[in-house]
């Protein structure tokens, strides 16, 4: 499933946003079947963790198996938006005026 | 049938920007419980596959002898606008799966942990791990019963906790109970954010 291999070439945040892309949706029957239930599940937008829990696959498989995909180009991947590894102070703000909207 | 006129539905602008929050705390503290009454899912459990004595190393290929051991932990997701979900992750419950902790706090907002008062010190390898590794957290006494067993400051004793982290009561059922806690974590993480530039 994932080649042998069980780190991804890039490291991707356990909450990073994945999406199936058009050619994700159009690819069909030509995938294997779990990277055709990650584009069936990514077509409302997933986390990897969201993923990984609901393809029941250990993170580091899902890691893996989205890496792959990506570089493929089936989906995209929107990696958090951090300056220095931390949310800058304009994402806190948005964080925070959501909270007191929920 | 004629499957070729149908055209592909235009991608959805759906949510773009992420951002994580840990909630950490001892074994049965309520941290599934809080994550749950704030998620907008049913809290999901994710697994993390691990040697059992591996530090921090986590390319099975090389030691494929030792025992494995699997690692869950749960989590949920609450919109916040309509380009941005918060993840609430909870901490395997033993504190031992440090190297999971190193994923889940890596580009975190910071982390909320959960204490039960009458287990005091359940909590202090998380409390540790949060002052070692830098992320804003606060404190928050988890109320079973809507009633303290320790006054708020004899747990910062008890705890050491320094000064300017926040200590919070919460009733991990209550949603408007686990959004205050979170919105103070938030508010603590940007008044760091301010003090650190």
């Amino acid at each position: 499933m994932t080649g042998g291999r069980t780190r991804a070439r890039y490291q991707l945040a356990i909450e990073a946003l994945v999406s199936t892309t058009p050619r994700g949706r159009s690819a069909g029957y030509g995938l294997i079947p779990e990277h055709q239930r990650i584009c069936d599940l990514c077509v409302e937008v997933k986390s990897l963790a969201e993923i990984a829990a609901l393809m029941r696959m250990p993170l580091g498989v899902a890691r893996v198996m989205v890496g792959d995909m990506a570089e493929t180009g089936l989906i995209a991947v929107h990696q958090p938006s951090t300056a220095e590894g931390k949310p800058d102070l304009a994402l806190l703000e948005r964080v925070l005026l959501g909270l007191r909207n929920l | 049938m004629d499957f070729g006129t149908s055209s592909p539905a235009p991608l959805a602008a759906g949510p773009t920007t992420s951002v994580k929050i840990v909630v950490a705390g001892g074994f049965g503290v309520g941290k599934t419980t809080f994550v749950g009454a704030v998620s907008e899912i049913n809290p999901l459990t994710t697994e993390a596959v691990m040697t059992a004595a591996s530090d921090g190393i986590d390319d099975l290929s090389k030691v494929p002898d030792k025992t494995t051991t699997t690692v869950a932990m749960d989590f949920g997701r609450v919109s916040l606008d309509r380009e941005l979900i918060l993840y609430l992750f909870g901490t395997p419950g033993q504190n031992r799966f440090w190297f999971m902790w190193d994923d889940l706090t890596r580009g975190a907002i910071g982390a909320v942990v959960l204490v039960d008062t009458r287990r005091l010190a359940d909590c202090f390898s998380a409390i540790d791990y949060f002052e070692d590794a830098g992320l804003p957290y606060i404190v928050a006494l988890n109320c079973f019963d809507g009633m303290l067993t320790h006054d708020v400051d004899d747990v910062r004793e008890a705890l050491s906790i320094p000064g300017d982290v926040p200590i919070v009561t919460c009733d991990a059922r209550s949603r408007e109970s686990t959004k205050l806690t979170l919105i103070r974590l938030v508010e603590h993480a940007m008044s760091r954010f301010a003090a650190l530039r």
